[in-house]
């Protein structure tokens, strides 16, 4: 199969792209791992239409987003299909799909695979009945499911307050918010400025607060040194408050840290990366359209830098926008003009990122933790044997791999390789720009021998309209 | 230990790879206290994309004492493990069953016979044990051998170890015998005298009678600074790696082995990709998976995990370069392509050698002279 | 410990499938993943570890924390957060490794 864009990803950014480049004249392929549009955050969205403990902008402009994607000609959209290999330079996607794998040639490829949620390693962490908030959103979405018993929600971020209401409004009982975040965090936010022109989203944050207080959440503030206890699944989760120590019986615990971009196949094609202070997190460089350090290669959505869905949406049409000039479609004028609209559709979606990126800035101990905190969850190997790892000279990710194994496992490093390369800047007293990022391979994800062996270049029919 | 500023040794070792690393081991071990100078993350770092074996079957046609060198090495590694693990707790996973390369036509059997049959022949008085094992007969020793494997051949001397364990353990039993490690140390330059050599590391510098280039694939720009020559080019190898399984592959074969965390390494491609290994080709990936499930088809059902592409460090004719400096008495250099293998040489007979001041006699056939012969030739 | 919300979600938008879980039936709406099944089915574990044995249930439900790796329907270690509920589908936990099937294989 060959195509003018291929679009890696089917959540709103690679949904408003791929409209946008068929409108354009060009010829999509989108694929995605799932089995229906949406991503992560419009996640099942078709198949939640009318729970109303997601009514609102989830549905609506979820909704709306998906249908126009199924609606729109001339996308080729290759659900339960994952990347395994790209070839930038001449252009080539190496998927798998339905237990064997095939090639798709493309002319430019966007990457829109979104963020994930900030790993959160703290004691206790990998025990049953511990998730990410995420995970708890996702279960409400795809089987209208809640927690039962005592539910802690742990961490800081607009999530936070967002699962909050949706648990509360579908029924949750006993729900305590733990909210992490330095006191002083909103002196400095407000200073961010941005208030006026991202008022609509912060009415909105703010109404999601007053509905939690007339729901009856528990909110605890300034919490720090979580730890979850319990044996061979959570039951106590434990704070301090200033000098006090605290603990309440927990049977599920959602812990959430704010979202990063998933860079796991940016890095895995060695693009620029630029590391961000305020949120601890690695973004691919970009440039306004979303191009990357590779010529063929462009980036759209959370992916490149959170913001949300509506600045994905936009990032999505404009690096759309970019692809056909690049392929010869548009010439810069009309880019430019064709643009103008998204663009300050974006500016004004991303008005309160600098406010909110201040209010929820993760404390430094995310990137560090406790020595007894499992850091690499498919291995267990601990911060304490990173530390160690790090004082005998292993001056990067990469090393410590090789050392301990942290890395190694199927997740090959998303849920750990930041902070190890944290605990190692923490010891060895260097900038993570110094100390680096693991560098994954292909396969992107696992796929069988079996699999890898029996290519089937013919699974991928032609482009149908 | 790491240290700082000025410093003067009985020896430095530049390189921290396999090959560095077991050679300062044995260095110190012998006595002499030694610098290991080692790169950082940007290094060309075959060790870490080494499969793992400890391979003698099929070494050195042509060169018995290449043959001879790998199987003294395979004799040496039993006590290089045992050492290792009584200094630093380490095991390395040393296992030495016997090897399997198995074959896919009758023609490919006999092929493989003559190959041996001649190792015997050039083996002389010290002997060559191997056997062509046909398939009815490998079904016992290995689980679930494919349909299209025709047969095998063994030898006794084969066996695996962990890469990475034993690169961590020479660099562990190095500092605990009081050897200076000095990692992201780039050498800069290097004044050569005979039996005093200056290394220059940024602005500070060590100094030795002894200096001994193992930097594997960076020994082509240092060897001409001691008047040696290391003609080397990179051989691009692929592996993929499954995700862990329950023991049930205890014979090392030249494609499929199991790790003692019970992944299963598949591998032993072949490229010319220079100095990239970065980019990965899936067809190379294919061909290989191919290759390991015609092999064992069980092998289908297993996830990869993660794959990698390692540069073996190849000279002109694939055997080991082992030279010392006629101008420069006291400078050696060392490269070869099985770092696992020639672990047990280099800590316990190379190492040796270095230290009492001269290679012996019968290492002059892996001088890089041999290079010059055969372009005068 | 999770539990449905059958008034939220009425039929027949929300068709219920049965899937087994440890051998026990469970009945999960349509759409949902097999990780989400195993949730609402109360199992203490959906593997254990092959490093320590610890006992893992699904953390991130969005693929990248693999501790969701499950048996499905006779084929080990797949993420079952992604692997959508289907009737009759058999879902088993795992204990540390998986083994290679020898004796199936021709």
């Amino acid at each position: 199969m060959s195509c003018d864009l291929a679009i890696v990803g089917a959540g709103p950014a690679g949904m408003a792209a791929a409209i946008e480049a068929a409108a354009l004249g060009l010829s999509v392929a989108v694929l995605d791992e799932q089995p229906a549009p949406g991503g992560q955050v419009f996640r099942a969205v078709e198949a939640a239409a009318g729970d109303p403990a997601l009514a609102g902008e989830f549905l609506d402009a979820g909704g709306a987003l998906a249908d126009a994607f199924r609606a729109t000609k001339g996308i080729a959209y290759r659900p339960r299909t994952t990347l395994w290999h790209l070839d930038p330079d001449a252009g080539v996607l190496s998927v798998a799909s339905d237990g064997a794998t095939a090639e798709i040639e493309a002319r430019r490829v966007l990457l829109a695979t979104g963020a994930q949620e900030r790993p959160v390693p703290i004691p206790g962490w990998t025990l049953p009945g511990v998730m990410s908030a995420g995970a708890a959103q996702i279960l409400l979405k795809t089987a209208g499911a809640v927690p039962e018993g005592s539910v802690v929600i742990a961490g800081q971020g607009p999530l936070c307050w967002l699962l909050a209401v949706q648990l509360l409004r579908a029924g949750v009982e006993r729900l305590t918010l733990l909210e992490t975040g330095a006191g002083g965090a909103l002196r400095d936010a407000l200073r961010a400025g941005g208030l006026w022109t991202g008022r609509r989203l912060l009415a909105k944050g703010v109404a999601l607060m007053r509905e939690t207080r007339a729901r009856g959440l528990t909110v605890v503030r300034n919490v720090r040194d979580l730890r979850a206890e319990g044996d061979g699944r959570i039951s106590t989760m434990r704070w301090r408050q200033g000098e006090r120590e605290h603990a309440i019986a927990c049977d599920t615990l959602l812990l959430h840290e704010g979202v990063i971009p998933s860079t796991h196949i940016t890095r895995a094609l060695g693009l620029d990366h630029d590391w961000d202070e305020t949120q601890l997190c690695w973004r691919p460089r970009l440039d306004a359209w979303g191009a990357t350090s590779h010529p063929a290669v462009a980036v759209a959505g959370d992916g490149g830098g959170i913001g949300g869905w509506e600045a994905a949406a936009a990032g999505g049409r404009l690096a759309a926008i970019d692809a056909a000039h690049r392929l010869g479609r548009l010439d810069a004028a009309a880019r430019d003009a064709r643009a103008a609209d998204h663009r300050k559709t974006q500016r004004a979606a991303l008005a309160l990122r600098p406010f909110l990126d201040r209010l929820y800035r993760p404390g430094p101990g995310i990137l560090a933790p406790a020595d007894d905190t499992i850091v690499c969850r498919c291995e267990e190997i601990t911060a304490g044997q990173i530390r160690g790892a790090a004082r005998l000279g292993a001056a990067g990710p990469n090393q410590v791999k090789a050392f301990l194994r942290a890395g190694m496992g199927p997740c090959q490093g998303r849920m750990c390789g930041t902070v190890v390369a944290g605990l190692i800047a923490e010891t060895r007293g260097v900038s993570m720009e110094t100390v680096g990022a693991l560098r994954p391979r292909a396969p992107f994800k696992p796929m069988t021998v079996g699999e890898l062996a029996n290519a089937r270049p013919e699974a991928m029919p032609e482009l149908t309209a | 230990m790491i240290a700082t500023g000025h410093d003067t040794r009985d020896a430095i070792v530049i390189g921290g790879g396999l090959v560095g690393a077991a050679i300062a081991y044995g260095l110190q071990r012998q006595g002499l206290s030694t610098v290991m100078l080692d790169e950082g993350d940007v290094a060309h770092r075959a060790s870490r994309g080494n499969f793992g074996l400890v391979w003698v079957q099929s070494k050195g046609l042509g060169a018995p004492h290449y043959q001879h060198w790998t199987h003294a090495s395979a004799r040496a590694w039993p006590d290089l493990a045992a050492d290792l693990l009584a200094t630093t707790g380490i095991g390395v996973g040393l296992h030495q069953p016997g090897g399997l390369h198995f074959c896919f036509s009758d023609d490919e059997m006999a092929q493989r016979d003559a190959l041996m049959g001649q190792l015997r022949r050039e083996a002389g008085n010290a002997g060559y044990e191997y056997r062509m094992i046909p398939a009815a007969e490998l079904r016992d020793m290995v689980p679930g051998l494919g349909p299209q494997v025709v047969g095998a051949s063994w030898t006794p001397y084969d066996g695996h170890a962990s890469p990475l364990h034993l690169l961590r353990a020479l660099h562990a039993a190095f500092q605990d015998l009081g050897g200076l490690y000095r990692p992201n140390a780039k050498v800069t330059a290097i004044q050569a005298a005979p039996r005093d050599f200056t290394v220059a590391i940024g602005s500070e510098a060590v100094r030795a009678p002894r200096l001994v280039l193992a930097s594997g694939l960076g020994n082509a720009d240092l060897a001409p600074l001691v008047g040696l020559s290391a003609p080397l080019r990179p051989e691009r190898g692929q592996i993929l790696v499954t995700e862990r399984t329950r023991q049930v592959l205890d014979l090392p074969t030249h494609v499929v082995r199991q790790t003692e965390e019970g992944s299963l390494l598949l591998g032993d491609s072949k490229e010319d990709m220079g100095f990239d290994t970065l980019t990965q080709t899936p067809a190379i990936m294919r061909a290989i998976a191919h290759k390991a499930v015609r092999t064992f088809p069980w092998i289908a059902e297993l996830n990869i995990v993660r794959a990698w592409a390692a540069l073996r460090v190849m000279s002109p004719d694939g055997k080991p370069i082992y030279d010392e400096s006629e101008r420069y008495p006291g400078a050696t250099i060392a490269n070869c392509h099985s770092g696992v293998t020639l672990a047990g040489a280099h800590a316990g007979l190379l190492a040796p050698m270095i230290a009492a001041g001269a290679l012996a006699p019968e290492m002059s056939p892996f001088s890089a002279r041999r290079f010059d012969v055969q372009k005068a030739a | 410990m999770f539990r449905r919300r059958p008034e939220a979600r009425p039929a027949p938008r929300d068709r219920l499938v049965e899937v087994f879980v440890a051998g026990r039936s469970v009945r999960v709406p349509d759409g949902a993943s097999a990780a989400a099944a195993v949730l609402l089915s109360g199992a203490p574990a959906i593997r254990t570890t092959p490093v320590n044995g610890a006992p893992r249930l699904p953390y991130c439900m969005i693929g990248i924390c693999f501790d969701c790796l499950a048996e499905i329907d006779g084929v080990a270690n797949r993420q079952a957060c992604l692997v959508p509920v289907a009737p009759g589908m058999r879902i088993e936990p795992q204990a540390g490794a998986r083994a290679a099937r020898i004796e199936d294989a021709a």
